[in-house]
């Protein structure tokens, strides 16, 4: 870009201007297709903050051992479908006075004398202590390094705090949320990664050469969006043999959701190869001798790079829905895996949620604000892929 | 236009061929077959076979041919005889259970078709006319809300609300004391009083993508000069909105049944598990879990079918509207 600008300028006006050194002194702003492009997306406040969002829900996933206030695994065979603690802010300690001491309150235990249902409420009288980087569980960081620093918990670790309630063995909802998010955002981003290279190289093939090829992948495509989606999951799903590890489940699981995914982004590339094949610069690679590869690969697929990002923001949310709809039936993960299909799992019947509502009310939340921002960030990158496009 | 079906149709064999092939996959897939289940079961009431009744058996059975025999076999029954398959759970010929179930997961399909067109039309005429007001800006909104919350959290909702607030359960196509009873109008009432739930949750998706390509298509009908030239000869607004430019908007109204068909076919699956319709969901899930593959096989077959019809359906209608289509 600096170059071409500098030359074009010495034609035009050759004797006032003088050759431009590279940047440094130059009055001329000189921006590259990537930075036109940030300049536009920039302009796209929600898009932005959904990025910001997004970034958030990544950053939880990368450090869910350390911001969880326990343990996945903990259970309190005492608090069974207790109800969130609030945050307190202020104790008055015994002679009256009011300090500053981030706290929760305790729960009082009602036994109904007919159904012999655990009821709890919360009990001023019972003040935990709470604060930051306090010692809890021990765990194992990125399965490596010993820690047992958390984010927030109790002073006092033999203390509970649940903050947004606990489930049916009496786990504490706000961890297993936060361990759940690095299962479900990371199915996510390792499906479209196996779907961006279905996509791509499908999507570039049949533009690029046309005719029989191009009518091959565009019946697969065909038939793959006939397809409802969610019984063609299920029974790929169904199909995985219960003596499996989670892992390999995981991997599967992923798999056969990126297996539905790709069409829309082979489509997209498809259309993008068909108007590009007949440019100039196509033509001028292929008469300077680059091969069939080297023409897809090197001249081609670059200059649309910012589109196939675009619609791979926009297929990862397909892919987070498509996990926790499978799990949340039963066929996709398993417990002891925590993702949030799993946790929704818990809130199968109208019974549970309506005397524990929690437990369908923050793993759906998490659910639909990833989708919004991913949704709000593709569109926003869609419309800056092209910066000189009005 | 007759050269234009029958051309459609050919492209459609292909299709269909796929579809019944990835359905034969997955009736496939499990390790192991039928005749693996039995044995097991019987030996686990001490009843044991000698390798010589077993190899009978398979032969019996079709299961000892290779596996495009089976496959070619099990398209000829349908094709010749409707004769999908025999239901090993239920010890029934697929075709008996499937029928009715099919028929209702339609019906419902269609009925949230409607809803989406009812919807979306007055609203999305409304954003396109008043664009950037504050029932645009509150439709978008909703829009937007409306294609982030996946089916089942939605029904999940639902429920929850009217349970919570209505004191009232939405399960289910009919109340206990309907069930069994014959139709009548107090039933059919009754019926109306549970419909509306799948119809809403599984249409939400589809309406809210439908307004957005009837705003953006309406948005550039109503900046071209013929509309102007309404206007300018005096024709009152809602003439020059509804007469022309809504007419051309409206293509994408036939091409939705397209592909909104399978997506509402999709999410009454997953719905009708939640709020537990009889429609072909829940039955589908059962005969996946107990690997009763035929019964599984042939309702992802029939779902696959019914979308490339509707496809087909929408691709005629949009032909016989649109000459441009026609003549291409």
């Amino acid at each position: 870009m600096k170059k071409h600008g500098s030359e074009i300028a010495m034609e035009e006006d050759k004797p006032k201007i003088t050759r431009l050194t590279d940047g440094a002194g130059s009055d001329i702003e000189v921006a590259g297709q990537w930075r036109l492009i940030w300049l536009k997306f920039r302009q796209n406040r929600v898009a932005l903050f959904a990025g910001w969002v997004i970034f958030f829900f990544y950053g939880v996933a990368l450090f869910c051992e350390f911001l969880a206030p326990t343990l996945p695994t903990v259970a309190q065979p005492r608090l069974t479908y207790a109800p969130p603690q609030e945050i307190g802010l202020f104790i008055e300690d015994e002679t009256g006075q009011r300090r500053f001491q981030l706290h929760v309150n305790g729960y009082a235990m009602t036994v109904d004398p007919e159904s012999l249902r655990r009821s709890f409420t919360s009990d001023p009288a019972n003040i935990i202590p709470i604060g930051f980087f306090v010692r809890g569980e021990a765990y194992d960081m990125w399965g490596l390094i010993p820690m047992d620093r958390h984010l927030i918990g109790p002073l006092d670790p033999s203390d509970q705090m649940n903050l947004l309630g606990t489930d049916k063995l009496g786990r504490d909802m706000l961890t297993r949320l936060i361990y759940g998010a690095r299962v479900s955002m990371s199915i996510g981003l390792i499906g479209v990664i196996s779907s961006l290279i279905i996509g791509t190289v499908l999507g570039a093939l049949s533009g690029y050469f046309g005719g029989w090829v191009d009518l091959a992948v565009q019946r697969l495509i065909e038939i793959i969006s006939a397809m409802p989606t969610i019984p063609l999951w299920l029974g790929f799903a169904a199909a995985i043999p219960l003596t499996w590890s989670p892992l390999q489940v995981y991997f599967i699981i992923t798999l056969i959701v990126s297996l539905l995914a790709w069409t829309s982004l082979a489509r997209e590339v498809r259309g993008r190869f068909l108007s590009l094949r007949r440019e100039d610069f196509v033509t001028a690679a292929k008469l300077d001798g680059s091969s069939t590869g080297r023409v897809i690969f090197r001249h081609i697929l670059p200059s649309l790079t910012s589109h196939i990002l675009a619609v791979t923001t926009l297929a990862i949310p397909t892919m987070i829905v498509a996990e926790t709809a499978l799990s949340f039936l039963g066929i996709g993960l398993k417990p002891p895996v925590v993702s949030w299909g799993v946790l929704l799992q818990d809130a199968q019947n109208i019974r549970t949620i309506s005397s524990a509502p929690w437990l369908l009310i923050w793993p759906s939340l998490a659910v639909i604000s990833v989708v919004l921002a991913f949704n709000f960030l593709g569109d926003g990158l869609r419309d800056a892929a092209d910066p000189y496009d009005s | 236009m007759l050269s234009y079906i029958i051309q459609r149709l050919f492209l459609m064999i292909p299709t269909m061929i796929g579809i019944s092939i990835i359905s034969f996959a997955i009736i496939q897939l499990p390790p192991g077959d039928y005749l693996t289940s039995v044995l097991a079961a019987m030996a686990d009431s001490d009843v044991n076979f000698s390798d010589e009744q077993i190899a009978k058996m398979r032969a019996n059975y079709g299961l000892d041919e290779p596996m495009i025999m089976q496959y070619v076999k099990w398209i000829w029954g349908i094709v010749s005889r409707g004769d999908f398959g025999y239901s090993f759970e239920w010890n029934r010929p697929v075709s008996e259970l499937i029928w009715e179930r099919m028929g209702s997961t339609l019906s419902i399909s269609l009925l949230s078709l409607l809803f989406v067109w009812a919807v979306s039309l007055p609203i999305g005429i409304y954003s396109a006319v008043n664009r950037h007001s504050l029932g645009d800006h509150i439709a978008t909104f909703f829009g937007f809300l409306g294609l982030a919350i996946p089916n089942f959290i939605l029904a999940l909702t639902l429920m929850y609300v009217s349970f919570k607030y209505f004191g009232q359960s939405v399960g289910g196509l009919y109340s206990p004391e309907f069930a069994e009873q014959p139709m009548s109008w107090a039933k059919f009432v009754d019926l109306l009083k549970h419909v509306w739930v799948p119809v809403v949750v599984i249409g939400t998706a589809g309406t809210a993508a439908l307004i957005r390509i009837l705003r953006a298509n309406l948005t550039d009908e109503l900046n071209k000069p013929y509309v102007l030239t309404a206007r300018a000869k005096g024709l009152p607004e809602h003439t020059a909105i509804l007469r022309y430019p809504v007419r051309v908007a409206l293509n994408p109204f036939v091409s939705a049944i397209g592909w909104v068909l399978p997506q509402l076919i999709s999410g009454i699956t997953i719905t009708a598990i939640v709020l537990n319709l009889p429609t072909a969901g829940p039955l589908l899930l059962r005969s996946l879990i107990a690997q009763d593959m035929y019964l599984a096989g042939s309702f992802i077959l029939l779902m696959g079918m019914l979308t490339l019809i509707g496809m087909l359906l929408s691709d005629i209608l949009l032909a016989l509207l649109d000459p441009r289509i026609r003549f291409h």
